[in-house]
């Protein structure tokens, strides 16, 4: 497949601070490729210079053809942009906000209103159409966010972490959004700090960290990094303190990680099986009683903290 | 351009459906024409204020044409609602039935006042004309009767002001003929007495309007109603709301994130604030628009030569998106347009003549009011309103274009500088 994106060792300093550390990347025709990285890691920023928003510090990247820095206008024609941040008119409806953003594409007349109708059969907000935006949910609002980077049917389409602080049917829904678009052939980058959307989405992955891409391949190809491991996440109860026993399963022969997430236990190993009973009596011992132990197949996650010893959720 | 377009009639929309807006665009200049119409009486021949049979006491000290010519102005039918005179000789018996509650109002008019405003031929021959003394005339006010006092006080109020008037342009005239051997001293007292005389006969029909007489070239004498001065200065002040509430949303938009997401589009930054700019542009025209039409239709308000009319108000429109563009590249964020904006539309609005006329104002201020779209286009407004026509507005609008090209230009350098794309 040839390649509709290509990143070329593409920085950004904001002042002093470098952002984005010249990272190079390609996106193939008609995948999805996602960015997965923790808060402040640099996708918002990578997305801006790749929407031709942001000027690149050095660099470049070339969509469908395009250069971001010497032919933004081509760029800006091929790419739809779905911000992580809300950008609609409130006061406007959801119609009315299409219509208004796809005049802004160039669209115009009958293909406008018969495109709006089917953007707002995609986003299933066809019957609160003529309801202004400000009266909507987040969800709701999400969808039309996302919506307005439809109009023009771009060949590749910009989505920046467009299911934070949603609802999960919301969630759901978008998600299933994102596989119909790139079924009809669309080709999509999108960013996030769910492992599990990275997951469910991506043909591809990128792992970005403050600034700097640690690693790239397809979700087989990335937990093989991590050799044959598997994961136990133990729920403990709220009032024991997760950091000491996670320090005590270290010591552990066969424990290679362990950490907390979100006060649960993650704790990475070759085998489940061999470590279960010596993580129960380490906390048999504290007087720490489990709740429950799930056992995982090696996840993006588990790259993750193999990569930077640190959780992807804080 | 057709996005241009498409961008300022978004903003049209937006402003209109923004309740917050839509109150200091329309509503508040609106019922602020209609509170001062009231106030000044334009509406006293058929409005009906709740408020009857004002109890007032004059003395007349005066006893001769202007004294009578107030005395009288209680009498008129128009009052014989409102008010309820008495006379009396002393003035200290009249104060104390003040003190003691039994009136609103105590009017005292000082025995020389007729004389202190029309120069007598004596002060003509001694050339000190301009030294008169002025007396003045005591309204001694009832403090536990403040609304019935303040009617009173405005009543007399009124009145000074058409002497003051009379005063003021006839006797700049007059000394004028004097110096110019037209006249003599001796007829000039002549002139001042009739001048007298028709500020007595006049409180006939409408004593209470504010008529401004303006003496055309063949000495005839244009009517001018108050409310002509007073709808224009009220729209012309929150047509600087509107500018800055545009300039805002140009910052708002950034922050919301709607700027950014147009810079992703394919259509280029001048397109965009071009596009701002003509919102801004289209709303402070609908605006003046609605608030000419609406005060044509609920107040009988003729605003003059509708070509002319139109003119003005793109050009006063102009000026004033100036302004809104300069305040917008000045400030950092929305709120601080709005903090500034809302101050600029209160200076402007006093020292364009919104409130009190320029005229009354010092001339320093007079020669800074310049800078103001107000006092542009209040002038403008005033001329139509004179029955003047497009033809006798070439200094306002052209003082009005410059004005904002002039400001266009200082806020596309500022803008230049700043940074519209990132937050
Ligand atoms: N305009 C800016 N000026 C200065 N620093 C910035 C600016 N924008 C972002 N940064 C910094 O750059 C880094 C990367 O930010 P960026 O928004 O790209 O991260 P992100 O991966 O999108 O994070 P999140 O998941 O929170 O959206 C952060 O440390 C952030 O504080
Ligand atoms: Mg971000």
């Amino acid at each position: 497949m040839t390649s509709i994106l290509q990143v070329q060792n593409l920085s950004k300093n904001y002042g002093e601070f470098t952002a984005v550390k010249g990272i190079t990347f390609d996106i193939k025709q008609g995948e999805i490729f996602s960015l997965l990285g923790p808060n402040g890691a640099g996708k918002t920023t990578t997305i801006s210079m790749l929407s031709t928003l942001y000027a690149p510090t050095s660099g470049d990247a070339i969509v469908d053809g395009h250069s971001v820095t010497k032919d933004p206008m081509g760029v800006r024609n091929v790419i739809g942009v779905v911000p992580q941040d809300l950008a609609l008119y409130e006061d406007l409806t959801a119609r009315e906000n299409l219509i208004f953003w796809g005049q802004m594409y160039g669209l115009s007349g009958q293909p406008l209103k018969n495109r709006v109708d089917e953007v707002l059969g995609q986003i299933g907000l066809m019957d609160k159409a003529k309801d202004r935006v400000k009266t909507y949910s987040g969800g709701m609002k999400r969808r039309v966010n996302i919506g307005v980077g439809l109009l023009h049917k771009p060949k590749v389409l910009f989505m920046d972490e467009p299911t934070v602080g949603i609802d999960p049917q919301s969630r759901r829904a978008i998600l299933d959004t994102v596989k119909d678009l790139n079924k009809q052939g669309m080709t999509v980058l999108y960013t996030t700090h769910y492992m599990e959307e990275a997951e469910e989405l991506s043909n591809r992955v990128g792992i970005i960290d403050h600034g700097d891409l640690i690693a790239i391949g397809t979700q087989k190809e990335l937990t093989q990094q991590v050799g044959e491991t598997e994961t136990l996440i133990l729920h403990i109860s709220e009032n024991d303190d997760p950091a000491a026993l996670a320090t005590a399963f270290k010591g552990i022969k066969e424990v290679l990680e362990a950490n907390v997430i979100n006060h649960e236990i993650s704790v990475i190993t070759p085998s489940a099986k061999d470590v279960l009973a010596s993580v129960v009596s380490k906390a048999n011992e504290r007087g720490i009683k489990i709740h429950s132990i799930d056992i995982r197949e090696p996840n993006l996650e588990a790259v993750f903290l193999h990569l930077t010893g640190r959780a992807l959720r804080d | 351009m057709l996005k241009t377009f498409l961008i300022g009639i978004k903003d049209l929309r937006l402003a209109f459906r923004d309740r917050a807006a839509l109150t200091f665009m329309l509503a508040a200049p609106f019922v602020l024409t209609l509170g001062l119409g009231l106030v000044t009486g334009r509406f006293s021949g058929n409005a009906n204020t709740g408020i009857t049979n004002i109890p007032v006491i004059i003395v007349n000290l005066d006893d001769e044409q202007l004294g009578d010519a107030l005395a009288n102005v209680f009498t008129t039918e128009e009052l014989a609602e409102l008010v309820e005179p008495t006379f009396s000789e002393d003035a200290e018996a009249a104060r104390l039935l003040v003190d003691e509650d039994q009136t609103a109002a105590a009017i005292i008019i000082p025995a020389g006042f007729t004389q202190s405003v029309i120069p007598s031929q004596d002060s003509f021959a001694a050339g000190n004309v301009e030294l008169q003394q002025n007396i003045q005339i005591e309204v001694y006010a009832n403090p536990s009767r403040p609304t019935s006092a303040g009617i009173i006080k405005s009543i007399v109020d009124e009145f000074m002001s058409r002497v003051e008037e009379g005063r003021v342009s006839g006797q700049t005239s007059i000394l004028q003929m004097i110096l110019t051997g037209r006249i003599t001293p001796q007829q000039a007292e002549q002139a001042g007495l009739e001048m007298g005389e028709r500020l007595q006969n006049s409180p006939d029909t409408d004593a209470l309007a504010i008529t401004l007489n303006s003496t055309t070239a063949d000495g005839e004498a244009a009517q001018f109603d108050i409310l002509a001065y007073l709808a224009p200065g009220m729209a012309l002040m929150f047509l600087m709301y509107t500018v800055s509430y545009g300039g805002r949303s140009i910052l708002a938009e950034k922050t919301q994130g709607t700027l950014p997401r147009l810079l992703v589009t394919p259509t280029n930054s001048t397109q965009i604030l071009g596009g701002k700019v003509f919102g801004i542009f289209l709303t402070g025209a609908a605006q003046m628009l609605i608030l000419i039409g609406a005060t044509t239709l609920f107040f009988q308000l003729k605003w003059g030569d509708g070509i002319g009319v139109v003119v003005l108000v793109l050009a006063a429109v102009f000026g004033a998106t100036g302004w809104g563009m300069l305040i917008t590249a000045l400030a950092r964020t929305p709120a601080q347009v709005g903090s500034i904006g809302t101050a600029i539309m209160l200076i402007f609005g006093i020292m364009g003549g919104s409130f009190i006329s320029l005229d009354q104002l010092p001339p320093f201020v007079q020669t800074i009011a310049k800078i103001t779209p107000n006092a542009w286009a209040l002038d403008g407004f005033t001329t139509l309103g004179l029955g003047g026509t497009l033809t006798d507005l070439s200094a306002p609008i052209t003082a009005l274009l410059s004005m904002g090209m002039i400001l266009f230009l200082a806020s596309v350098l500022l803008f230049g500088k700043k940074n519209l794309v990132q937050k």
